[in-house]
């Protein structure tokens, strides 16, 4: 997809180690924080990433802690911001890598109308979103992702409102890269790499179990022996396939939706099976709405359809404003209707001349309606 | 066709006095183009050699009802031989496009003044929408005024006829009738005019044709009336003004200017974070066109985003700007907090209006002072600086990036809706008289291992950037520990950072001398302003230093940290005024700062003061 950058980037050899800071981590033992964080600096070694032009921006949250984990530039900056501190790091300087780490308050709540925007303008970026259904930071109040029944301090009746869906959002953003995986599995440097590897905004959800206020919530997909049931992964040019290869995903020609569709003998072909198509934003539409429990979740790279990217535009739009044109101060300050004010009078030829005339400053006439 | 009244005297004192200034006011309906006007009007008395200053008011409305009282705009000019600091109290000359706009302005005309209206406009509907229950023209009620009534708009018709534009179009060509009039009454050049016609419309060029004859035709009625009626030439003598190239600036196109100018001094490229807002656009509007100057502008999707981003390239190696009004800027708070926390270099720019929320978009207003100095959570302390003038605005916001790269620190940059829309003839500056400040990235290591936040004699920690080869680090809005920037909670590290961060804020103050703008370093009373006061302020103790009186006026750019002279030389009056279009900002912060019992003299109505109002309070207080 993204040859571009992998060709104008030079890999740099790192090991896990080197991605490592002395800092002390702060999340609490067992958060899922941790594994993604692993999953990271496991990746970066892997994609050939150059600490000191990789740029790690947060918000505000447990989730946005992250950078101080990471041995390379990081900013943790304000509760749901991360997006515009990393536009204005990326148009700066656009050589840079930058990683955007937020949490479902942050990025949904707080920060969704920045979340919007970026997707939409296309910034080239990972946003790396840990969606835990809580607020963890704050001690466990509902989130914009919590299903609706959460009880927590702040809904101890159970929340009420309707949550938002992620990945349905960032496509209807603009997103040109949708991926979903979750903390602790096996696949999630290769999503993150594919992320990495997609030039524009490259959105993926990662379903964080927060152990201490919302234990367990993604248990039906994630544990075990709900794995084979529960998870459907996206596999470029392969068939939407899951629990071991007996069921898969059809399209629903009357209804216009997709199903559930067994596969006797591996025969998913006559089955109808879907094979994945990244760059079917139709389907990846139909795949992001798809209600778990009636359908498994959809993990991997769910759509990736490059599209120019904004700091690119931004770039190229300066350099063809600026083209032919000199940078003189003096000049620009000079511009406009100027006038030279002298000791003498003008000549008529300096009078005529309409960038700088000059204007006798020993006299100047009003004429004036006098009484009769 | 209409004739001119034949009763007319002149608008100004004393039949043979020579008219020090003259203010003339244009006023129509907005869709009559009188800013339009009253640009090319002040363009013209710019050339002419005269000094000049200019007070655009124009409605909230973009499109308001036609012939309303709420959709009249009015441009005034005050120009003359002296030098002219304030657009001018009351106008000599009242241009009035329709009975709105008569009747909205003739209040502030001077008596005896010149009212020129446009009888063409004063139709029954007319005269309804402006809520008179008669004629004004004809009911005599305008007895304390020189009239001089006309059909302006069948003469507009009739001079644009050859050009068979549609009606409407054609007396869109009303305004340069009026200004062609303008223009043979203080016997000004329609050279210029006739060239920026051409220029505006040169894809339309029957437009440009037309326009240019309804220029000519009010110029030449003109040599008409002067024909009918008696006419003297009067003497206006020159502004003795230093020698050197002019132009004119508005305030908006000064910070601009001077943003350009502080990013090239410091040797850095720009990016702008901008979100649109009366009256901050213009600035946006402006750098949008200089990209050649190493700009970036961005227009973010809200103003959060705007400081956000601009925190961001300011991170990444840029000099980070942002720009707005009042509510926008209260939005910017709480990123501010995080650049004075990770202490980055920005400028943000308060072009300030009437308040509170919405208040009052194009008006102006000095009431965001607290806000700048104390605005935000925290002991957040960030330098603050105002603008006098449009001109002064360009070294203003030379100052804003010499002190926001020097000391790593947010800046705020107070300008107001007046300055930014104002425009007064300005002394093109030389460019190599400024001291660049180049910045100087840390690159290496340094001796003893890399601390983001050592510090420099000024306190100001070193700026990395990302892309540096061993100098990865990590910053953020959490309390940092003293030098090495690690996240710190403890309470003896936090009590020195606060420290730190104020004494760096403070430090700026040394070596900063406020000096006196007119008068004596002691005496009876000083007047003492800031930001775009500093007209009316500067004429209303200039007349009472002529009439006798013991007073000075001091002017303050610097106003957090404050000079560092400021106190002793307050102690040094026996009566200090703070003329303020605010409740008494700034008052409050000098008692604070100094316990002097300053007091305060107020206006705010969204309009600037008066010189006389001023000058009133001084005489009170020096009764
Ligand atoms: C302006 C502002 N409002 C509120 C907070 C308090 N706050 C900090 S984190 C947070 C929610 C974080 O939730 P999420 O983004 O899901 O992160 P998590 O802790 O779950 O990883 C809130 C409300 C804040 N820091 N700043
Ligand atoms: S509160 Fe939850 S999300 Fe936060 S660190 Fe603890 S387990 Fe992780
Ligand atoms: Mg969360």
């Amino acid at each position: 997809m993204n040859d571009m950058t992998t060709l104008t980037k030079p890999r740099v050899e790192t090991v896990l180690k080197d991605w490592e800071t002395d800092q002390e981590v702060r999340w609490c033992p067992g958060c899922g924080d941790y594994a993604i964080l692993k999953a990271v600096q496991r990746t970066l070694p892997q994609i050939g990433a150059d600490p000191k032009n990789a740029v790690f921006v947060s918000g505000i949250g447990c989730s946005s802690r992250f950078p101080y984990y990471v041995e390379s530039y990081g900013f943790h900056t304000i509760h749901g911001r991360a997006p515009a501190v990393a536009t204005g790091v990326k148009l700066a300087n656009p050589e840079l890598d930058v990683w955007i780490v937020t949490g479902d308050g942050d990025g949904l709540s707080i920060g969704g109308n920045h979340t919007m925007h970026i997707l939409r303008r296309n910034l080239d970026c990972q946003i790396l979103l840990f969606n835990n259904e809580i607020y963890g930071l704050t001690k466990g109040q509902y989130s914009p992702t919590s299903r609706e029944g959460t009880r927590t301090p702040s809904s101890p009746g159970g929340s009420v409102d309707h949550p938002a869906k992620p990945c349905a959002f960032a496509l209807g953003s603009g997103a040109r890269f949708i991926a979903r995986a979750y903390d602790v599995s096996r696949q999630l440097p290769a999503v993150l790499a594919a992320a990495y590897n997609h030039k524009g905004a490259a959105f993926v959800e990662i379903f964080q179990n927060c152990i201490v206020y919302n234990k367990d919530v993604f248990a039906d997909f994630t544990e075990k022996k709900n794995a084979d049931e529960g998870q459907l992964w996206l596999e470029q040019g392969k068939p939407m396939l899951f629990s071991k290869g007996t069921k898969g995903i059809a399209l629903d020609r009357e209804a216009l939706t997709l199903k559930v569709v067994e596969v006797v003998d591996g025969d998913w072909q006559s089955a109808g099976v879907i094979v994945h198509d990244v760059t079917n934003r139709s389907v990846a539409h139909m795949l992001v709405e798809m209600p778990f429990g009636l359908f498994p979740m959809a993990l991997g790279v769910i759509y990736d359809a490059p599209a120019p990217s904004f700091e690119q535009a931004v770039v190229e739009q300066n350099a063809k404003l600026a083209a032919g044109k000199t940078a003189d101060l003096q000049k620009l300050v000079s511009q406009g209707q100027t006038w030279t004010v002298s000791a003498g009078p003008a000549t008529d030829a300096a009078r005529r001349n309409t960038a700088v005339r000059d204007i006798p400053a020993w006299i100047a006439w009003a004429r004036l309606i006098r009484p009769s | 066709m209409a004739t001119a009244a034949s009763k007319t005297t002149v608008p100004l004192a004393g039949d043979d006095a020579v008219p020090e200034a003259v203010v003339v006011r244009f006023a129509g309906d907005s869709g009559d183009g009188m800013q339009l006007t009253g640009g090319q009007f002040t363009l013209s008395t710019a050339l002419a050699g005269n000094d000049l200053a200019t007070f655009p008011d124009f409605p909230a409305e973009i499109r308001a009802p036609q012939g309303t009282l709420f959709g009249v705009s009015a441009f005034q000019i005050n120009f003359g031989s002296s030098d002219i600091t304030t657009a001018g109290d009351a106008p000599d000359i009242l241009i009035a496009m329709n009975p709105a706009a008569l009747k909205t302005n003739v209040g502030d005309l001077k008596p005896g003044g010149l009212i020129i209206a446009d009888t063409g406009e004063f139709s029954d509907r007319n005269l309804v929408k402006a809520k008179y229950e008669k004629n004004p023209l004809e009911d005599g009620s305008l007895a304390r005024w020189q009239l001089l009534a006309f059909d302006i708009s069948a003469l507009t018709l009739e001079s644009v006829k050859p050009f068979g534009l549609g009606n409407k179009e054609a007396l869109r060509c009303k305004n340069m009738w009026t200004l062609g009039l303008a223009l043979w009454l203080f016997d000004r050049s329609r050279e210029p005019i006739v060239d920026w016609l051409k220029a505006k419309f040169a894809k339309a060029p029957e437009i440009a044709d037309a326009n240019i004859a309804a220029l000519n035709a009010g110029h030449a009625y003109g040599e008409t009336a002067e024909l009918a009626v008696p006419v003297k030439q009067l003497h206006v003598a020159p502004a003795s003004v230093l020698e050197g190239l002019y132009r004119t600036v508005t305030g908006a196109e000064a910070i601009s200017l001077g943003l350009v100018a502080g990013a090239q001094l410091a040797d850095l490229p720009m990016f702008f974070g901008g979100y649109p807002i009366t009256p901050a656009s213009a600035i946006l509007h402006h750098l949008s066109r200089l990209k050649e100057y190493g700009v970036t502008t961005f227009q973010a999707e809200d103003e959060i985003a705007a400081i956000a981003s601009a925190i961001g390239a300011s991170y990444a190696g840029s000099l980070g700007v942002t720009s707005s009004s009042g509510p926008g800027i209260a939005l910017k708070g709480e990123a501010m907090g995080l650049a004075i926390m990770t202490e980055l270099p920005l400028v943000i720019v308060n072009s300030q209006r009437g308040g509170p929320s919405t208040g009052l978009p194009t008006k102006t207003e000095q009431s965001d002072l607290y806000q700048a100095v104390y605005g935000r959570n925290g002991d957040a302390p960030m330098p603050v600086i105002a603008a006098r003038s449009p001109a002064d605005a360009f070294d203003c916001a030379i100052e804003a990036c010499r002190i926001a790269v020097q000391y790593m620190t947010p800046v705020m940059l107070l300008t107001d809706g007046y300055i930014a829309n104002a425009a007064e003839p300005w002394r093109v500056p030389d460019m190599a008289s400024y001291d660049p400040f180049a910045v100087q990235f840390l690159d290496h290591v340094p001796e003893g291992g890399l601390k983001p936040y050592a510090r420099d004699e000024k306190l100001a920690r070193p700026w990395i950037k990302p892309g540096t080869p061993d100098l990865m680090h990590r910053i953020g809005g959490i309390e940092k520990e003293v030098n090495t920037g690690h996240i710190n909670y403890s309470p003896a590290n936090h009590q020195a950072m606060t420290e730190l961060r104020r004494d760096k804020v403070l430090g700026i103050a040394k070596g900063l001398r406020q000096d006196v703008s007119m008068g004596n370093e002691t005496g009876k009373l000083a007047v003492v302003g800031w930001g775009s006061t500093f007209g009316p302020i500067h004429q209303a103790v200039r007349r009472a230093r002529r009439k006798g009186h013991d007073v000075s006026h001091i002017h303050i750019r610097h106003i957090w940290p404050l000079p560092e002279n400021l106190g002793e030389l307050l102690a040094g009056y026996d009566q200090i005024l703070v003329p303020e279009m605010n409740t008494g900002q700034f008052k409050t912060v000098l008692r604070d700062q100094y316990l002097v019992d300053a007091k305060p003299l107020n206006k705010i109505s969204g309009q600037p003061f008066r010189i006389a109002e001023i000058e009133a309070a001084i005489e009170g207080m020096l009764a």
